[in-house]
Formats: C-alpha cells, structure tokens, sequence
C-alpha cells in the first residue's frame, strides 16, 4: 500500500521560494502566473496487509508531528490502492 | 587585465572577488550587472559565489535566465574565459556551459571549512601555473555542492582530462570527488571551493591565487 | 464599540494602563488604537519592567557615537570609520518554530544595522537549549538545537554575512525556553549614519521592501507573556524570513542611501508599521498620517487592526525629501522591491492612521513611543536560593577520566558541528573565526580589525547574579585582550524570568547593578541591547542569563594563535594559579558534570588584578612575544591546556604545578584573571608581567602529541593529545545521535 503525504505552508505563511518562482517566471514572459506555492510531498510505502484505517491514522500523526510544523504548514494525507 | 563579476541578485561572494583580483592579484575587475545584454571590454568574466534569486527553486535555476547569461554563453563561445565559483558553478551547470549538476551534501548539511584539494590536469587556463598532483587549501561554504552526472559523462571528463581539481578528503559526497571541471573547450571552469578566499595571507592560505594568477597567464599568452 | 475586559484582557494591557490610555485620547480607544498601545507598551518594545534600572549602566566614552535609544549604538574606530552593532533576542519565536523563529532573529538584527546605513559585516550568536540526553525532554531540545542552528546558518549565509562567534551551552532550565540571542556588526563612514526619523513637514512617508500579511500578530506581546501548557495549541502565526529578499532591502537602502534623497529610515520589527511610525515620529517631534490603502498587502480582507500589528519580515520605512522620491523609487525598481508612497510628515504630532480616507487611529507619537508605563516592581526580597551553600563531600576517582569526562561534556566539547554550518568567511575578513577565543573581523580599507565576543554564565548569575554579571564582563574583555584588542564598548541582552516576582526582579536588578559597576571599570559602555522577560514555562524560570557582546579594537594583523604551535616552548600562566575554596567550587563546571551538583558561589573577581592582566596580554601579543595566547574560563587550567593542545599539530604539554589546593581544585577551578602564553620569551612575558603587577609563573613546556599535569613531582591528569581531541571532537554529533 502507498500513501502520499503533502505538507504545505499555511495560505497565510508567506512563500518566500514561490513568489520568486513566479516572479522569474512572469519576467519570462508567463504573466498569467498569478500566484506559486511550493510544497512538498512524502511518498511513503507500508508493508502489504497494513490495516487502511490503522494506517491512515498513525501516518496523519507522523504528518502532523514529525514532517509538518502546525504552526505553519497544513498537511494532507492520502491513501493510494 | 580586466575582469568582469557578475552580479546576480543575492551574489554575496562578487566583492569578495573583485578584492582579490584588484587587491591580491594586482588587476582590473570591474562587476556587471545582471540586467546587462552586454559584458563591456572584459577580457574574463567570473561568476561568483552566493544565493542567486536566493537559490530558490534549485541553486542557479532562476539566474540562468538573466539578462547577462546570453552574453556570458556567446562570450565562452568564443573562447572567453569564464570561472564560475560555487554558486557560479551551479549556474554553469544550469545553464548548460559545463555538464552535470550540483545537489545537497551527502550529510545534507551546509559545510563551511578550508578543504585541501589535487589539482589534477595543469592543462588549462585556470591551473597553467599549477602543477598536476599539488594540494591547495581552498574553503568550501555550501549546501548543495555534491558534483553528480551520469556515468558517460564522468567517463568523458576523466578521458579528455577536464577534471580540474578533485576533493583530497570528499565533503559532500562529489561523484569521483569531483570539486571543479572544465568545458570542452577548457576555457569554462566550475569549481565549489572559493579561490577568492585563499588569496590574502591574512585569510590564512593565499593557495586560490594561482588559479587567478593562471587565467592572467592565459590571457597574457593570448 | 467600547472596549470589554475580555479584549483588555487578550491585549495583556491592565486596567491602570487602560486609564492612561484614556487620558491621553481624552476619550476610549478604538480597537486598533487598542492593539497599537498594547504592542507599543507591550514589555518587548516599552521595556517597562526594566527601564528604571537600565538608566543604571554607563553608556558614554570619548567613543560612543551613539549610545542607547537608536536602532543601534555606533562607535567611533578612527579614520572618519566606525561600527553599529547591537544584540537582540528571538527566544520565544524559536521555541515555537525553531528554524524560522532563529532565522527571523537573525534578519531582525540585520536589519537594526543597515537601517542605520552601516553595512552588516558580522554575527554571532549565543544559544541555550535544555539537556540534550534527558529521558523526556532531550529529543525535543535535539530538534529544537538543530532547529535554530539551521535556521541561523539559512539567513545568515544567504544573506551573505559571516556568523564569526558566539557560543552554545546547554542546562536543564532552558528546556521549555531555549536562548536565541543574536549580535550583528556593521561598518560605515561617519556621514553615512542615518537615524530613524522623520523630519521635514510635507516629507513623504515611503514603505518598501516584503508585502505586508498577516504575519506574527501580537507576535510582541507573545514575548511578554510567560508559556503555559496552550502554548502549543495557540500558537500564533509565526513569521516566515526571506533572506533573498533582505539582502536585496539591504544593497536598496545603501544605494537608496547615497542618493542623499533620504531623510530618516527604520526598520519593521516587532510591532512593525505601528513602531516604525510612531517612534520615526517621536524622534523627531512630528506626526505621521498614513493612509493603509497603499500599503501593499499580500492577503486579501486584512484589517486596519491587522495591518498596523503584522510583523511581517523585510520591510523598511522611509522619509524622504519632497520631490525626490523618484530618485529612491528608481533604486528600490533596479533591485525588484516594492516601494510606494503611504503617507507624509505632519507637524501636528499625532500618529493618524486612515483607511480609504476614514480616520481610524489617532493618537499622540510622544506618548505612545516614550511614555510608557513605567514599573518599579518589588524586589525587596530575599536572595532567590535554587542550589544550596554547601556542597557535598567529593572525591575524584581519576582525574585525567575526569578531563575527558568534561572536555566531552555539551558544554566544553567541540562546536564544531554547529559551526561549520555558518558561513564564516563570507566577506572574506574573517582573520579569527568560530574556535577562537574572540572573533576578529579586519575593516577593508583601514588598518583597523574590531575583535568581538558574546559570553553569559546563568549558573554563576543564579548563584550570584551581581558577581555573575561581573565575571562576565571580565570574561568577554578577557577574551578580546587574549587576541591583542582593547575593549571599547558592549551590548547586552537581559534573559529573565517573571520581573513580576520580586525574587526574579532582584535577580535583574542585580545583575544590572553588577554590570554596570564592571562596565564602568573595564571602559565598556553599554551602547544598546535588549530584554528579554517572561523566560519561564508552567513557572519554572529560566537561570538569570544576562548576555554580553563586547567590542574591541586591534591594528589589522595576522591574530595570534590560540592553540600551541611548536613544541619545546615555555608555558607562562599569566595571572597565576589563582585560589579556590571548595564553597566557590560549587559553581563550576566539574561540580556540575562530573560531581553532578551545583552549590555556593561563582569564582572572587578582582577587578584592578584582572584589568592589568588584560594590560599585561595585551602588551605580550603587541610585542610579539606569545606564540600562543588562551584564556582560562569553563573547566578551569586543566581544560584550558587540553584546548590549547587542539591545533592541527596536535602540540600539548608537560606541565609541573607548585600549589598547595588539593587537585581537583587546582586543574579545574575556574577562578578569573588567568591566560595561558607559550612563548619563546618567558623572560620577555614575565617582563611584561612584573611591570603590570601580574603573577606570570612558568608552569611547563609545550610537547608534541602529548598532556600531562603534575604537582610537586605527583603526576596528576595525562593523555595523549590524539584521544583527547577524539573525545572532544565526537561529543556534540554523539550526542545528536540520540
């Protein structure tokens, strides 16, 4: 079973890596790029037969205490097949 | 001489080395701006160290793009020499004048500290002072100064001897130890430790001299 | 709508507070006048607690530029040169978000420098964290350690100035308060100082640099108020740095400078566009109207109350001179930064902050910038005893297991790892960097170098908060004198508990009283610096930890080495072996690592016997007669050696003591007053010594890849220098490792 994890900061934290992005990318010419947040995203794999509920659970507990800071970044979790 | 250092945003190493050029080595630097189409009368240009755009995205990424970059490509092109120092070299790398690319250190932390590095070919514009098999002591300050390419490309830098100097005790994790490499035309060169560093004898090494001492050598002999 | 409690309440303003308020309006605040007063009076930017007795420390010299009440104080180096430089802490911030909550320290401090015109040539930083290995907390303080040196090395690197020194120690009481207090030095001409304020009435009132959002709001009052078991769940917004875009603000505002169309600047900081304002204001005698419609905001629907309050990073406020805007326009489009007219100078005095035209704030600058609450607050009590007088019985079972034991412990081991991960040399004037007993950064384009050292020691203040503040002060200008440099000036930052307790209270007034005592008498004025109150968390106060940064001068040379160098060299222990008695034993570092308890008093400082040991090194280092020069500080004469013997040499020595206190005390008290010269010249040193009435006893000579210590012929403390070094060198990385 796989699950991704994506960690993004808050809407309102400011994104210092994406709005430099955007701007070097309206300077190239882009400049219906109105707005850039940059994430990241954990694909972790657990062992077959891992219970899905069980799963989903301790891995919204590892987003929330060990990859994600709360106090600026959201973080969802999904389950894949 | 005259050198030009560019000036990207976020440069931090540009006056450190326009110092040692004027200071040290005794020659003209002049800087140029990111913004400028055009490098002016330069008879070499350096790219410095420092967080370009802040190194946002990935490390030279967005500097590529400047204004200056065209200009610095056709000026290689012809055979101009240009030496791009830590943050230089990763713009190099992005924007296609050397092969490869830089990554985050092995221990994925930034490591500041002198290294001792070989000078492995005195075949080039920037080591013709150098003898092959000499040790320099060169600060390294970076995070993402772990050389990478793929297995031909390696294989082609060692054949055709474009390894300028390698790490004598790797840092970072370089492939093949690599800490600087040549164009094809040896007339480019990439290097993560910073020569301008080790160019005053009150910073501790004045061993980063003969690289620019050799480029004035090149251009003499030119 | 009239104010209730409750929001009274949220603001942290009391009901007194309130009444003055009111008084000075002449009627109830709005919301937002509300929340303006309560960042402005917030203990963070009014310093209401300890103002009283900061009036207390000397702060002027034939030097002193600028003292405190700027941005930073400036001091003169000669040659129409000089140096801004000021301390200032993040602690609470990087409690909460470790990485930004240092990294936005750091930008904060930068920019107090160039707000003034210098440029920021240098930094330091001193670190506190809770125990590393303890069973329930040391995972959490890892983190929270690795958390802040990243963050510190990602501001500072980026931005492209050295962190040159600073230092990183570790006790149990800063497990729920870690210390983040962050120094930064910049260099300028004497007519290129620039002031925050905001003359010349029609001026045109600029905002430039980071849009505005909803950034750290209250972020100043959080920093007055204790942690409590919410802490966690409430926490506010914290602000996120963008060092890219300081280091554009900062090439911007010095050519923006030089355009000599700029009037007054300052910088955003806590309380940000409320504080800029009213304080650029109040220098000046002036009043400011702005209108928030311009201010560039990066969310959308954000309040006045909001805009005034947000802390958001990166962002300046300038006056310039009518009709040249567009020469500061131009500088600030070149660097891709935004910059826009948002109000002007009155001459009314009032700070009126309006919204689309419809006034929604209006209060007088003076009043809000400089006339505070002021608190006496009771101190009256009993000196605050953790740790008792007397300590326990204690034996050593073998002293050189006992040196490893400390020159491993988190405290003395190598920093190495926190170090290296700081650009150090950036600048390319860093002549003595992390390692060495002060840092030495030379100023291109004269001969002259400043020297620079932050020290603190909450174990000796605990004890003794006035004894405590004086050793400090004697440490740092001991530290800068080892390197050849004269102290000239300081900075300070007070880390404390609850001034609301009187026995927290004493602590500060003590420590401020010891300071300003040996400040005066070393000639080191305080220029500025920072408190930092409300240290505690679910009542457990932090040890009384004041910080000083002290400022030397040196003619620009190669520094002296702080490690031996050659082997067969005479060992002088300037100072002498100096005394002990078990009670002030108590206070050192062995008490704590290796007997594992605290008790008694920090080391008898004697002020004149140590001032002319600093003559006495001075002059040694200027005549060229050290080799190598080290203080003696934590752990004593028997540390002090083992980390004179970490060169890359690998020389140590063989050492012969003639004293009379039993071992543990003579190779690891830590009585002041004493530095350690190999030399080639002992007779040349003691020389020296003798002029200056200072003890200079030869105590053994330098040998290759070995240490040993005896007294009287009985061999002591001994190993190879190689196996000392690998203990020193391991400890931190082992003890990260978990």
């Amino acid at each position: 079973m796989k699950a991704r994890v994506t960690v993004s900061l808050k809407r309102t934290v400011l994104d210092p890596q994406g709005q430099t992005i955007r701007s070097a990318l309206v300077s190239r010419g882009y400049g219906q790029i109105e707005d850039v947040r940059q994430d990241k995203v954990f694909e972790i794999r657990l062992a077959e037969g891992t219970d899905a509920a069980a799963a989903k659970k301790q891995l919204e507990e590892v987003a929330r205490d060990i990859l994600a800071n709360p106090v600026i970044e959201d973080y969802r979790v999904e389950l894949e097949g | 001489m005259k050198i030009g250092v560019v000036v990207f945003p976020g440069s931090n190493c540009d006056h450190d080395a326009w110092y040692a050029v004027t200071h040290n080595l005794g020659h003209k630097a002049e800087f140029i701006w990111h913004g400028s189409a055009d490098l002016g009368d330069v008879d070499a240009v350096i790219l410095p160290g420092g967080f370009s755009y802040g190194d946002y995205l990935r490390c030279g990424a967005i500097a590529k793009f400047s204004a200056v970059m065209p200009a610095v490509k056709k000026f290689a092109a012809a055979g101009g020499l240009v030496a791009g120092f830590c943050n230089g070299f990763q713009i190099l790398t992005e924007c296609g004048l050397l092969p490869g690319a830089l990554i985050r250190n092995r221990g994925l932390k930034f490591i500041c500290k002198p290294v001792d590095l070989r000078v492995e070919t005195a075949g080039s514009p920037f080591t013709n002072t150098l003898r092959p098999g000499q040790i320099l002591r060169i600060p390294i300050a970076h995070g993402e100064g772990c050389y990478v390419a793929d297995d031909d490309t390696l294989d082609q830098l060692e054949k055709q001897r474009r390894i300028a100097f390698r790490y004598a005790d790797n840092p970072n994790g370089a492939m093949r130890d690599i800490a600087g490499i040549l164009s094809e035309g040896r007339n480019v060169l990439g290097m993560m430790p910073h020569p301008e560093r080790a160019s005053d004898p009150l910073m501790g090494s004045t061993d980063g001299l003969g690289i620019f001492e050799s480029m004035v050598s090149a251009l003499v002999r030119s | 709508m009239p104010i209730t409690q409750e929001q009274l309440a949220a603001h942290r303003v009391t009901s007194g507070e309130y009444e003055r308020i009111v008084k000075i309006l002449g009627r109830e605040p709005n919301i937002t006048e509300l929340g303006i007063f309560s960042v402005m009076w917030s203990e963070h930017c009014s310093y209401k607690s300890s103002r009283l007795h900061l009036k207390k420390l000397p702060t002027r010299s034939p030097l002193v530029l600028q003292g405190p009440g700027e941005n930073a104080g400036i001091i003169d180096i000669g040659d129409g040169w000089a140096i801004a430089f000021k301390i200032e802490s993040h602690n609470h911030p990087s409690f909460i978000e470790p990485f930004q909550g240092a990294a936005t320290g750091v930008g904060g401090i930068l920019r107090d420098i160039f707000t003034m015109g210098a440029r920021p040539v240098a930094v330091m930083d001193a670190i506190r964290f809770g125990s590393l290995t303890d069973p329930e907390s040391g995972a959490r303080n890892r983190r929270i350690l690795e958390g802040v040196v990243s963050g510190i090395a990602h501001y500072g690197n980026c931005f492209g100035v050295p962190t040159v020194g600073g230092e990183c120690s570790f006790d149990p009481s800063y497990s729920g308060n870690p210390l983040v207090n962050v120094f930064a030095l910049g260099v300028f001409r004497h007519d290129e100082v620039f002031y925050g304020r905001a003359t010349g009435i029609g001026n045109p009132v600029i905002y430039v640099g980071a849009k505005t959002g909803r950034d750290g709001i209250q972020g100043a009052s959080m920093a007055s108020a204790e942690f409590d078991e919410n802490s966690q769940e409430k926490r506010p917004n914290v602000q996120v740095g963008d060092p890219f875009m300081e280091k554009l603000l900062l090439e911007a505002c010095l050519e923006a400078m030089r355009t000599g169309a700029i009037v007054g600047i300052q910088d955003m900081g806590a309380a940000g566009l409320t504080c800029s304002t009213c304080e650029m204001g109040s220098r000046a005698g002036t009043g400011i109207e702005i209108d928030l419609m311009h201010v560039p905001q990066r969310e959308t629907g954000m309040t006045p109350y909001e805009i005034m309050l947000s802390e958001s990073q990166e962002r300046m406020l300038l006056v310039a001179d009518r009709g040249r805007e567009e020469e500061v326009f131009r500088v600030f489009r070149k660097w891709g930064l935004d910059a826009v007219t948002i109000g002007t100078v009155t001459g009314d005095g009032i700070l009126r902050v309006k919204d689309h035209g419809a006034v929604v704030a209006e209060i007088p600058n003076r009043p809000l910038a400089d006339e505070a609450p002021l608190y006496d607050r009771p101190h009256g009590v009993p000196a605050y005893r953790k740790f008792p007088v007397h300590g326990p019985e204690f034996s050593s079972a073998g002293l050189s297991a006992d040196l490893v034991k400390l020159i491993s412990s988190p405290n003395l081991c190598n920093k190495r790892w926190v170090w290296e991960q700081y650009d150090y040399m950036v600048r390319t004037n860093t002549l003595a960097g992390p390692g060495s007993d002060a840092a030495v950064v030379r100023i291109k384009d004269t001969d002259t170098s400043v020297a620079m050292v932050l020290d603190g020691n909450g174990r000796y203040c605990l004890l003794d908060p006035r004894e405590g503040a004086r050793l400090m002060v004697a440490e740092c200008c001991r530290n800068l004198s080892v390197v050849g440099a004269r102290p000239v000036a300081a900075t300070n930052n007070l880390n404390f508990g609850n001034p609301e307790r009187p026995e927290i209270m004493r602590q500060l007034v003590e420590a401020i009283e010891g300071m300003a005592e040996a400040c005066a008498f070393f000639e080191t004025p305080i220029t500025g610096g920072n408190v930092s109150l409300y240290n505690e968390t679910l009542g457990e106060p932090i040890h009384p930890t004041p910080v000083l940064g002290v400022v030397g001068l040196m003619k620009t040379a190669a520094p002296v080495s702080p490690v031996f160098r050659r082997p067969g060299l005479d060992i002088v222990l300037l100072g002498g072996l100096g005394t002990c008695d078990p009670g002030r034993f108590g206070s050192s570092e062995y008490a704590s690592t290796v007997i594992g308890s605290t008790w008694g008093l920090p080391p008898k400082l004697d002020m004149d016997y140590e001032r002319r040991v600093h003559a006495a090194i001075r002059e040694a280092v200027a005549a060229g007669l050290a080799d190598s020069s080290h203080d003696l500080s934590d752990g004593g004469l028997a540390v002090a050696l083992a980390e004179c013997s970490f060169g890359a040499d690998a020389i140590g020595a063989v050492v012969e003591l003639d004293s009379d206190l039993r071992p543990e005390l003579l190779l690891f008290h830590e009585g002041p007053s004493r530095v350690l010269v190999s030399t080639s010249d002992a007779a040349g040193v003691q020389a020296v010594a003798a002029r200056h009435g200072v003890e200079a006893p030869v105590i053994g000579r330098t040998a290759s890849a070995t240490l040993s210590i005896a007294n009287r012929g009985m061999p002591l403390a001994g190993a190879d220098v190689a196996t000392l070094r690998a203990a020193w060198e391991n400890a931190l990385p082992e003890l990260l490792a978990g």
